[in-house]
């Protein structure tokens, strides 16, 4: 059995506030085996975000980490000094975020965005690296590469500004990419290209990726594996299309229902009623059990552990007895 | 009760987007339009949902602001049960004719005033359209829109920021429903909100319709959820209307190739694996549209004619590859 590329046990990320303690994200358990594509699917606020920044170490004081521990390759590094962090950083593990306009420096070119990046985590000489750097943009197909390396990040369009992204997260050939919701700027079309780069180019370089989106869509295209988060926590995880196709948590039975289908015309989409808790409210018990069709006693008062009813599936939910724990 | 209830016809609308008058004297540069809306014809019928489907730029909250007289047109005209709009109404008349349409905006904080209490909100276009209404009355009537939207009527005390997306979304409906509209245009209600939340609002909104008989322009980039809403969808490429047809017909045979591009882009959610083809180039800037059909640098049926003459809207698809049947089935 291969070592996971990453591991993730435990993690609980909390905020201390004037009213108390708020836990963004509690107690994420997570492998991604190496050339994995892990999506993370969930509604705003359900800390999918955060548990991606709480793994590269990018939360934001005065939230902090409060338990579990990240491993990449069997290391630990939630607990690294700011420097080391940085280190990797951008050399094993890559980000793309949602708006490629942050990502890039308005005021350089991107020529000396991708060197500098390049030359950071990688001894080459300038013109070596120039030279890699013209290779990647031209990889992530934009088209006169060795032209349109001089230019400014406004001269390009939004698609072709998330590629010159790709192309900074790639540079330094890691073993993780982290993106967090790549396309959510883009237009559909735009969005379908930018997912094929990503995809290619990872597979091409063996590298991970943690997909971290709202759009069930994008995940089905993409993922080998997904986690529905709910509330700060996994609600679900399992092989795409399993948990796409029989969901076995009511969350993500409710919002496969909740997303219109091209293929067929219901007069009603079936809706969960009510909304995510915010994160000072969230019930005792499963987080879920106010707006779940199929809540039970037990499920007021207990909250569930993410336990595997079936081989290779993890579910957080009463509905799946412990004894068919495998 | 015959005849569409709004009536596009030839609809354009420039924007000047020229430098300002010195720089354009120093640096000899001409003026400069964006051609936002150009040539666009539809007509809505009584009690459908009439959807505008595209990608940025392609000119459609441009066609909302248009119909509702946020912006005059450049040319063209827009019928509302058979009264003419652009020729700018008189007082009275306008106002007659405005409480027949509204309008819900896609940020529902930013179309909310945030320093108003939710019943100020909703009961203004009652105070603007029924002055003679008393303040009991008005009171009811708010109550009245807030359990219709599935709020309560105690929520009319609180202000916009103490809601959810979700629930300010449903507060602009309720202001929306106030003045009881025939017609509503929607622009993007529900792309600022998550997918099972959007699921209540889409839900609510055809329930509304069904019981008040409404009549929708629903303008969405969302090709799943315009299916899902509407009767008929027109395409936008660029300012110009690609495809018109039925929501079923279009789902079924997309005739334009841009239609047809846009249909394989959609995220293959029922994993199907159906055969795609790969998306070609992008959206070109409005400020330099290619000449002739828009869409030829992306289009795989591109010949020369494409590249010169402009096609138009002839039953129900504006190309010329369909026209002269280069089209494979």
């Amino acid at each position: 059995m291969t070592e996971p590329l990453l591991s993730v046990r435990g993690l609980t990320v909390e905020f201390p506030t004037r009213h108390g303690i708020l836990t963004a994200v509690e107690d994420i358990d997570l492998d991604i085996m190496p050339g994995e594509v892990l999506g993370m699917v969930g509604e705003s606020g359900a800390g999918k975000s955060m548990t991606g920044n709480a793994i590269i170490g990018l939360i934001e004081p005065p939230g902090r980490i409060a338990r579990g521990e990240v491993l990449l390759k069997g290391q630990r590094i939630d607990n690294l000094p700011p420097d080391e962090m940085r280190a990797i950083r951008g050399r094993r593990i890559g980000m793309i975020f949602q708006d490629p306009l942050t990502s890039l420096n308005p005021l350089y070119r991107i020529s000396d965005q991708l060197v500098e990046t390049i030359r950071t985590h990688l001894p080459l000489s300038r013109d070596a690296a120039l030279k890699r750097a013209i290779g990647l943009l031209d990889d992530v197909g934009i088209p006169d590469a060795a032209r349109r390396i001089d230019d400014y990040p406004h001269q390009f369009s939004g698609g072709m500004r998330q590629r010159v992204v790709i192309a900074l997260a790639l540079c330094a050939e890691p073993d993780l990419v982290i993106a967090d919701e790549p396309t959510t700027a883009l237009d559909v079309s735009v969005q379908a290209q930018i997912i094929e780069v990503m995809k290619q180019l990872c597979a091409e370089r063996g590298a991970a990726i943690l997909l971290v989106t709202h759009d069930m869509g994008v995940i089905a295209e993409t993922a080998d594996r997904v986690a529905v988060m709910y509330a700060g926590r996994i609600a679900e995880i399992g092989p795409v299309r399993d948990v796409i196709k029989h969901a076995m948590h009511p969350y993500t039975a409710g919002l496969m229902g909740a997303i219109p289908r091209l293929g067929e015309n219901l007069d009603r989409l079936s809706q969960i009623p009510g909304a995510m808790p915010r994160l000072s409210a969230i019930p005792q018990g499963c987080a879920f059990n106010p707006r779940c069709p199929r809540v039970m006693d037990r499920c007021r008062v207990d909250r569930p552990g993410l336990l595997e009813p079936v081989p290779g599936r993890r579910v957080a939910c009463w509905l799946y007895p412990e004894e068919a724990q495998a | 009760m015959s005849g569409p209830l709004l009536d596009v016809r030839n609809l354009s609308r420039r924007f000047d987007v020229s430098k300002p008058w010195l720089n354009r004297k120093i640096e000899g540069l001409e003026r400069l339009y964006v051609k936002a809306v150009d040539d666009v014809s539809f007509t809505v019928n009584r009690g459908e949902t009439f959807a505008l489907v595209g990608e940025s730029g392609s000119g459609k909250s441009t066609i909302a602001r248009l119909i509702v007289g946020l912006l005059k047109p450049t040319a063209g005209e827009i019928f509302f049960d058979g009264q003419s709009l652009a020729k700018g109404l008189n007082g009275a008349e306008a106002r007659r004719l405005r409480r027949r349409f509204q309008m819900i905006f896609q940020d529902p904080l930013a179309s909310l005033n945030p320093r108003w209490r939710v019943t100020d909100i909703i009961a203004e276009p009652l105070r603007v359209f029924e002055g003679g209404m008393a303040d009991r009355e008005r009171r009811l009537r708010v109550g009245e829109l807030l359990t219709l939207v599935g709020l309560s009527p105690e929520d009319g005390v609180k202000f916009p920021h103490q809601f959810s997306g979700g629930q300010r979304q449903r507060i602009a409906i309720a202001r929306a429903l106030a003045a009881r509209p025939e017609f509503i245009v929607c622009d993007e209600p529900t792309s600022a909100l998550d997918v099972s939340v959007q699921a209540q609002i889409l839900n609510l909104m055809k329930d509304l319709q069904r019981e008040f008989g409404l009549t929708y322009v629903f303008i969405s980039h969302n090709l799943q959820v315009v299916r899902h809403m509407s009767d008929q969808i027109g395409v936008l490429y660029l300012g110009r209307l690609a495809e018109v047809n039925s929501a079923a017909g279009l789902f079924a045979a997309p005739r334009h190739p841009y239609t047809r591009m846009l249909l394989d882009a959609v995220p293959d959610i029922e994993m199907t694996g159906r055969g795609r083809r790969k998306v070609e180039g992008e959206i070109p800037s409005p400020l330099s549209p290619p000449p002739g059909c828009t869409f030829h640098p992306r289009c795989p049926l591109a010949n020369d004619r494409c590249r010169r003459e402009v096609p138009h809207l002839r039953a129900g698809v504006a190309c010329h590859a369909v026209e002269e049947g280069r089209v494979p089935a």
